[in-house]
């Protein structure tokens, strides 16, 4: 049993986030000159013959970026292709389709390949918009199942959620440390640091369950449904909680637009609705648990 | 990143197991702990389970610490009782290796691995929980011999313990962490007293121990005298170090119960979601942990993600027990009907005081690991 990243993942990792820190918002064609694209794909259909424990570490870094394109939704659907081609997709679940406005295909639960035709809609994300596709048109057929594309949708939002989480604890830190009232720094205050020690220690654990997840879809191990549904509703619930605490112990500036908080949590509430909240998700594991 | 075990692994889980199934009787696991728990502790020695982590040169197996690991998750899995000299294992051992004389050495390591010496803890005081450094237990140097006075609280196994590792003022001009001195003791010196305390289960798990005029000799200082804190701080490392995942061991038999009792029972919507929700907090604990493993095992040091294993346990276990109860329902009260699950969470609720209060654990997480300034 190991449970680390190798050598090369950790390059990757320090690679990833030097990169996105100074290209927060970088066209998804950079990502693919990166070789960030089809990384689990193998080498012989165009991807990187990686694992997609590496792409659950990019999406982690994604996600402490807040990163805007559709990077997440065409990197699950490249290993359902015959071959990694250089379409941004996206996906439909629930019949909505993330990024339906900068995607050129869409790939549906039917397994059909639809052009990202209809409707933007609004989102409180404003960096993730939804979209409803317009019903009319035949897709093209791909083979194979959905739910391998649903299973890495679902576990690349938690590993996102990892990274928004982080993020949202070491703005607190960053702000308690400095701030000071009463002529003491407010991290000194039990009701404000303990807080964020349970940030810390639901990160880590959601951590842990993303990359099990991670690992799970990587094996195609029989586990990876309930895992999956485990780590995307404790990841997703963690990183809200993060931002909310993260805002609670900012005080004031911490509930302004110009913060950057707001889009933290933003983000995270998003990523809980997206393929069910963390509730539905508990319900996929009590139904293996218990029925 | 392999999460599976390493066939080197498998076959000492294997091993292990089927050497479970072969010497684990009902007897054994029925039994009361004083005197069940010695047959089944010295067969664990006989069979090298003891000590898997020490040095071979003290008399361990000198193992990695994944068969730790697996060797806690195997035993919970089975029900088997603790070994008897838990104390001496993880704690007086390991601090003796890392701080003792030879001579303490010769006299001490092979018996506690053969629970000859069954040991307890004497760090707690009436006046010293979280404070540990309030410590007024005294010991006072007397014709090359140390006279300890006072009196210690919260100590398990005391009532059986052939010795005790106990933390003492040697210098009562000092304050604070200055001035302490550990000692080994012996329980059946002159001027030991132990009076069980009942707990909020009704059961005496742990102990008082009075100390009047007890003499120890010189030779039992650990470390130097004066240096208590320092050895006390290995000793509660070790403490902390390998807990995590006895604890995760344990809240994985507790999740596995409480399934078998939704399923005969049946559960609400709201009670299914509060199941998924504990079974999913124990894939993280444990994940956790065999990440916190990984570093140690590269490194020597466990990992700081492991830092919140023990507190996210005790407040589990208080809601997988309380869970429990509600899925009993209005029987749970009738002693008859819920034995096992109205004791299980009564006890539950000592999980975030021992071993380092919930509350210290968040000020050690805050301070420590996210380097936030010091409250104190």
């Amino acid at each position: 049993m190991e449970f680390a990243f190798t050598r090369e993942q950790e390059e990757l990792r320090r690679e990833a986030r030097g990169f996105l820190e100074a290209n927060p918002e970088a066209p998804l064609s950079q990502l693919r000159e990166l070789g960030w694209l089809g990384v689990s794909v193998p080498e012989e259909r165009g991807g990187g013959g990686l694992s997609f424990v590496d792409e659950a570490i990019l999406f982690e870094e994604a996600g402490r970026v807040l990163y805007p394109g559709p990077f997440l939704t065409t990197d699950v659907v490249l290993p359902a292709l015959p071959e990694v081609d250089e379409e941004a997709w996206s996906v439909e679940l629930d019949g909505l389709v993330p990024h339906l406005d900068s995607a050129d295909r869409v790939l549906r639960e039917d397994m059909t390949a639809v052009p990202a035709e209809g409707e933007t809609l609004a989102t409180v994300d404003d960096s993730r918009p939804l979209g409803r596709l317009a019903s009319r048109g035949h897709g093209d057929s791909i083979d194979g199942d959905f739910e391998p594309v649903r299973l890495r949708l679902l576990a690349g939002l938690a590993a996102e959620a990892v990274g928004v989480a982080q993020k949202a604890l070491e703005l607190g830190v960053e702000y308690v440390s400095q701030r000071e009232q009463f002529g003491k720094k407010i991290g000194t205050y039990q009701a404000v640091s303990h807080p964020l020690a349970d940030t810390y220690v639901e990160t880590e654990l959601a951590r842990s369950l993303a990359y099990w997840a991670a690992w799970c879809v990587a094996e195609e191990d029989e586990q990876a449904p309930t895992a999956v549904a485990a780590a995307k509703s404790m990841a997703a619930e963690t990183a809200v909680a993060a931002c909310e605490r993260s805002i609670q112990v900012h005080g004031g500036i911490g509930f302004t637009w110009e913060h950057v908080l707001h889009r933290y949590y933003k983000r995270a509430q998003w990523i809980d609705a997206f393929g069910g909240h963390a509730a539905r998700q508990r319900e996929v594991v009590a139904a293996a648990l218990l029925d | 990143m392999d999460l599976r075990d390493t066939p080197e692994e498998a076959a000492f889980r294997a091993e292990l197991r089927a050497w479970i199934g072969e010497n684990l009787t009902d007897e054994i696991r029925r039994g009361r702990f004083e005197e069940a728990g010695r047959d089944w502790s010295w067969k664990l020695h006989e069979a090298g389970y003891a000590g898997l982590t020490w040095p071979q040169e003290y008399g361990g197996a000198g193992a990695p610490y994944s068969h730790q690991a697996i060797f806690l998750e195997e035993m919970a899995r089975a029900e088997a009782p603790p070994h008897l000299g838990v104390i001496g294992l993880g704690m007086a051992g390991p601090t003796i290796i890392a701080h003792g004389t030879d001579a303490q050495k010769q006299k001490h390591l092979e018996k506690i691995l053969s629970t000859e010496e069954i040991w307890c803890q004497g760090f707690s005081e009436p006046g010293a929980g979280s404070d540990l450094s309030a410590v007024r237990t005294t010991a006072r140097r007397e014709n090359g011999h140390f006279v300890v006075d006072g009196q210690k609280v919260w100590s398990s196994f005391a009532h059986i313990a052939d010795w005790c590792i106990l933390v003492t003022r040697s210098d009562p001009e000092s304050a604070r962490h200055a001035g302490l001195t550990y000692l080994l003791v012996d329980m059946h010196a002159p001027g030991v007293e132990v009076r069980p305390l009942r707990q909020i289960t009704g059961e005496a798990e742990f102990n008082e121990i009075f100390f009047s005029g007890v003499e120890v000799p010189a030779e039992n200082v650990v470390g130097e005298v004066g240096g208590g804190w320092q050895v006390a701080m290995t000793t509660l490392l070790h403490e902390r170090g390998t807990l995590g995942f006895a604890l995760t061991a344990g809240l994985e038999s507790q999740i596995r119960k409480l399934i078998a009792l939704a399923k005969e029972k049946g559960a609400t919507p709201v009670q299914r979601d509060a199941i998924a929700r504990e079974w999913i907090g124990l894939q993280a604990v444990r994940y956790t942990n065999y990440r916190s493993l990984t570093t140690l095992m590269k490194t020597g040091i466990p990992g700081p993600e492991g830092s919140g294993a023990k507190l996210w346990w005790s407040e589990a276990n208080q809601r997988v027990t309380k869970l429990a109860l509600e899925l009993l329902g209005p029987e749970a009260q009738i002693v008859e009907n819920g034995g096992y699950w109205q004791h299980q969470q009564l006890r539950s609720r000592g999980n975030t005081i021992e071993a380092g209060t919930s509350e210290i654990l968040r000020n050690i997480i805050a301070e420590r690991v996210l380097g936030l300034p010091r409250s104190r």
